[in-house]
């Protein structure tokens, strides 16, 4: 009997034991990490060690190779460093144009500043092309020397134009709330110590808004240095940087070890850069908060003068490449069909009734409109696996433990590389012979994961334990607490995540352009195949391939900014 | 040596200071007593230069300023938030002004070290803005406006952020610098218990105009009219309607009966005026009937049925008839 007691007794506490361990939050952590890191395992670090031990076989080194990547290094820096100073020269003004005044339309106009860095950069390019291009509106009506058109120079100026036309929100988010977080006093306090507008400026406004001037300036160079679709598609064969130089290795001019090496480089560069980047933004949001908005109207007829000023400018820059688009889409502006040599102007729909035939000879095997089919399938697919994956990581990273604040800069290293590189890993890693059409959207996942866990995480963060408490003291049922607090917070946020994943695949360009078969492209790839071939009739095309993406991609910001949580920080 | 004349500003299409004219002589400490949003500040920003008068003339010693850029009246200007430059440590704040001078180098450095005496911050020089408390900030701010040496000190509610005790603790410090270095100052505040301790002379701004101009003391005693005495919470202020006159006396009706009161200003039967009712061992008395009571430390405030509020040392009971002997100024 005494026995039976103990022996009751100790299975008791086994039984307990192994509850307390399934139910300890160690192990839900755990459970919770499995999937996202399991993915991140294969589908991120296996290829990124593929890369790097490819890149340091020898067989790379050699003095040919060194000299073409110093020589890519160096024209990449040049143009980057080139595009971030022009992007300065328009993004200053238009900070203080945001900052420091009312006018009407305002938020219109920095909304319209902020879409071309959402847009897929084959919108971008394509829009430049529907302008400035040789085909492009501008060209049509006022005809420049075709040696101009033709000449690396004006490649050159439009890859830089198309940077200026996506970086410049940047500078204008972050210098300006710089600017209008300045505290006035400080520069009322140093005029009244004596110091004149000049040494107000020196010593006050510059050094307070260094941080985020070096920020901005960072951060635009960052996505300079990376530019892809812009420089393939503006650029013709003419430019290349690193990731440029990495896709021709690739595809075109295979010597898989000097892509491998590439990539390491630019590896390196984009995280020290962003290592730099993150400091400096941290810095920028120590400083004090705003009490209340410095903008007003233009007084003074000089101060009128700039604000008509940049308003125009900004108008001009920002709203014409983007209607051209559309505009240029449903114009003939050329002989179209053949060598005919008829020049016909006018309205049309062709381009975009071509997109649903099949012809034979043309450069898919299927109507060009499946590609939209296509593009929405994987969209989707990315949508779903992102989530799933997202969802548990950013569970856990809502309330953080030790063990996320060391996994949290893991899950984002994707951020810091490449498109073309995580192209570049898969094949090296799978093959080949990507035979299966899964790994476009397992690569648009991964870079779409990082963005996805960042918008659930602080909705999941930001639901208070005392809502819920609330709640169940005024009698809801657990059910009726997540049915009228939970849900409403998480539905909103969850939708935000899974447009913000679709926008990403959608537009997604460098690792779709190595992964995609030819029998299943994606819209861009089939806007990028469309400009690299001759005739009017593909150029139109490919407008009208961009206007759809174009539209997809703005509905789907006029979504996240609809669902975005107030305050949820930017970039 | 200062003296401002005829200052008149709008702000939002409404005016906002509306004729504004006083002076601050050598050594003196004025303040500009009103309400939040009265203009104080704004008329503080137009004697540093921050702003302009859409008419009137701001003089010192004579010399009209309208065309002295900011940077070149030596004003000194202490703001409610510190205004501390967060990116320069303490020692370089206060060097700023002595540097936008050209001041030497070997000058400088003695004369923070004297300036952190004078607010009691010996040996503050290399700290950062950011690990000061609130009142620390403050003498900083204090010490960075007084080291170039002003012709004039101007204090935008420099005490609004602090806590009380800090506040009479600090305010005490700039009386005492005040006297000490005898730069005339205007010190802009909401709070009168501010005002009567910092002022030689306070100023009560209300509705763009000056309405009281006096020593604490006169203004203390013969606040002359309503808004004034409410501002200071000086007790019960009333309204009445004048009857009839018999030469300076006025025979006033009220809510609690009507009364005889002496007044030198110009009336006419029938209008209305403000009384101030003050509770006195002689006078008038009145038949008041209790409200409610409540305790206040050494005595009991005393609220009855007309509204008038009333100080006894000992409590009555609610619904109690207590007699109180006042006396009934008329304040226009």
């Amino acid at each position: 009997m005494e026995n039976n007691l103990l022996n009751h007794g100790d299975t008791e506490t086994l039984r307990k034991k192994i509850l307390r361990a399934f139910l300890s939050p160690w192990f839900y952590r755990v459970l919770l990490w499995l999937a996202p890191i399991l993915f991140l395992l294969a589908f991120f670090f296996l290829p990124l060690s593929r890369i790097l031990i490819l890149a340091f076989n020898t067989s790379a080194f050699t003095k040919t190779n060194f000299q073409l990547i110093l020589s890519t290094l160096s024209f990449t820096f040049y143009q980057a460093a080139l595009s971030t100073i022009l992007t300065f020269v328009l993004g200053i003004p238009s900070a203080i144009l945001f900052s420091r005044f009312d006018f009407r339309g305002k938020s219109l106009l920095r909304a319209l500043t902020a879409v071309p860095f959402m847009l897929p950069t084959v919108v971008v390019a394509a829009s430049f092309n529907a302008i400035l291009g040789t085909r492009g509106i501008f060209s049509s009506l006022f005809p420049l020397s075709p040696e101009f058109t033709t000449s690396k120079t004006f490649y050159f100026l439009l890859i830089l134009l198309a940077h200026v036309f996506y970086n410049t929100t940047i500078v204008i988010r972050i210098v300006g709330n710089a600017l209008s977080r300045l505290d006035p006093k400080l520069e009322a306090a140093a005029r009244s110590l004596g110091a004149d507008s000049f040494h107000v400026w020196k010593n006050i406004t510059l050094l307070l808004l260094r941080p985020s001037l070096l920020a901005a300036a960072l951060l635009v160079f960052m996505f300079d240095f990376t530019s892809f679709g812009v420089i393939l598609l503006l650029g013709g064969s003419n430019f290349s940087t690193l990731e440029v130089e990495i896709y021709l290795r690739v595809l075109k001019l295979p010597n898989m070890p000097l892509a491998a090496l590439l990539s390491v480089i630019q590896l390196v560069f984009t995280l020290i850069f962003s290592i730099h980047y993150t400091r400096t933004i941290n810095q920028v949001t120590t400083q004090t908060a705003p009490r209340f908005s410095l903008a007003r109207s233009p007084k003074t007829t000089r101060e009128r003068a700039f604000v008509i000023t940049n308003y125009l400018l900004l108008i001009t820059f920002f709203l014409l490449p983007l209607i051209s688009l559309p505009i240029r889409s449903l114009t003939r502006l050329e002989a179209d069909r053949g060598q005919r040599g008829e020049v016909q102007y006018g309205f049309t729909t062709d381009y975009y009734q071509e997109l649903f035939i099949n012809r034979r000879g043309s450069l898919f095997y299927v109507p060009p409109i499946q590609a939209a089919a296509n593009s929405l399938g994987y969209a989707s697919i990315t949508v779903l696996l992102s989530l799933s994956l997202g969802y548990p990581a950013a569970y856990a990273l809502a309330k953080p433990t030790r063990l996320e604040k060391f996994l949290d800069p893991l899950i984002m290293l994707p951020l810091g590389s490449s498109a073309v590189m995580l192209g570049l890993g898969f094949i090296i890693s799978f093959g080949r012979s990507l035979a299966s059409p899964w790994f476009v959207p397992i690569a648009h996942t991964l870079v779409a994961l990082p963005f996805v866990i960042r918008t659930l995480q602080p909705a999941l963060a930001s639901i208070p334990e005392r809502l819920r408490q609330a709640a169940s003291t005024l009698g809801a049922s657990p059910f009726r607490v997540w049915q009228t607090v939970d849900f409403p917070i998480l539905s909103r946020a969850t939708l935000g995540a899974a447009t913000f994943a679709f926008t990403v695949s959608l537009g997604e360009f460098g690792a779709t352009l190595l992964l995609t078969r030819p029998e299943y492209p994606t819209i861009p790839i089939a806007i990028q195949r469309f400009l690299s071939q001759p005739g009017g009739l593909n150029f139109g095309q490919a407008m009208a391939m961009a206007t759809l993406l174009m539209l997809l991609t703005t509905l789907a910001i006029l979504i996240i900014e609809k669902l975005r949580l107030p305050n949820s920080g930017e970039f | 040596m200062l003296e401002i004349r005829d200052l008149f500003k709008t702000y939002d299409n409404k005016p906002l200071l509306r004729g504004i004219s006083f002076s601050v002589s050598k050594g003196e400490t004025i303040c500009l007593l009103g309400a939040s949003g009265s203009g104080k500040s704004t008329l503080l920003r137009m004697v540093a230069g921050l702003e302009f008068p859409e008419s009137g003339l701001i003089l010192l010693n004579g010399i009209d300023l309208a065309q002295t850029p900011p940077h070149l009246r030596d004003f000194g200007l202490v703001f409610q938030d510190y205004g501390l430059f967060p990116h320069l440590n303490i020692f370089e704040n206060i060097a700023f002004g002595l540097r936008m001078r050209n001041v030497p180098a070997e000058t400088i450095k003695p004369r923070v070290a004297e300036m952190l005496d004078l607010v009691n911050l010996q040996g503050f020089e290399n700290r950062k803005v950011t690990d000061l408390s609130g009142g620390e900030q403050q003498r900083v701010a204090l010490a960075r406006a007084l080291a170039p040496s002003p012709r004039l000190l101007m204090f935008d509610e420099p005490l609004g952020a602090l806590d009380k005790s800090l506040k009479e603790d600090l305010l005490n410090q700039i009386r005492a610098i005040l006297h000490k270095t005898k730069i005339p100052a205007i010190y802009v505040t909401h709070d009168q218990d501010e005002a009567f301790t910092i002022a030689d002379r306070i100023l009560f701004l209300h509705d763009g105009e000056i309405i009281r101009d006096g020593t604490p003391d006169e203004v203390w005693t013969n606040p002359k009219s309503a808004w004034v005495a409410r501002m200071l919470g000086m007790g019960n202020v009333v309204e009445g309607r004048m009857q009839k006159a018999e030469g300076r006396m006025w025979n006033v009706t009220t809510d609690f009966g009507s009364f005889n009161v002496g007044c030198k200003h110009r009336h006419s039967v029938g209008e209305k005026v403000s009384l101030l009712v003050k509770q006195s061992g002689e006078g008038d008395e009145l038949k008041l009937k209790v409200e409610d009571v409540l305790f206040k430390r050494d005595q009991f405030e005393v609220q009855t049925k007309n509204g008038l509020v009333i100080h006894m040392k000992e409590a009555p009971k609610v619904g109690e008839i207590i007699r109180v002997k006042v006396q009934i100024e008329c304040l226009a």
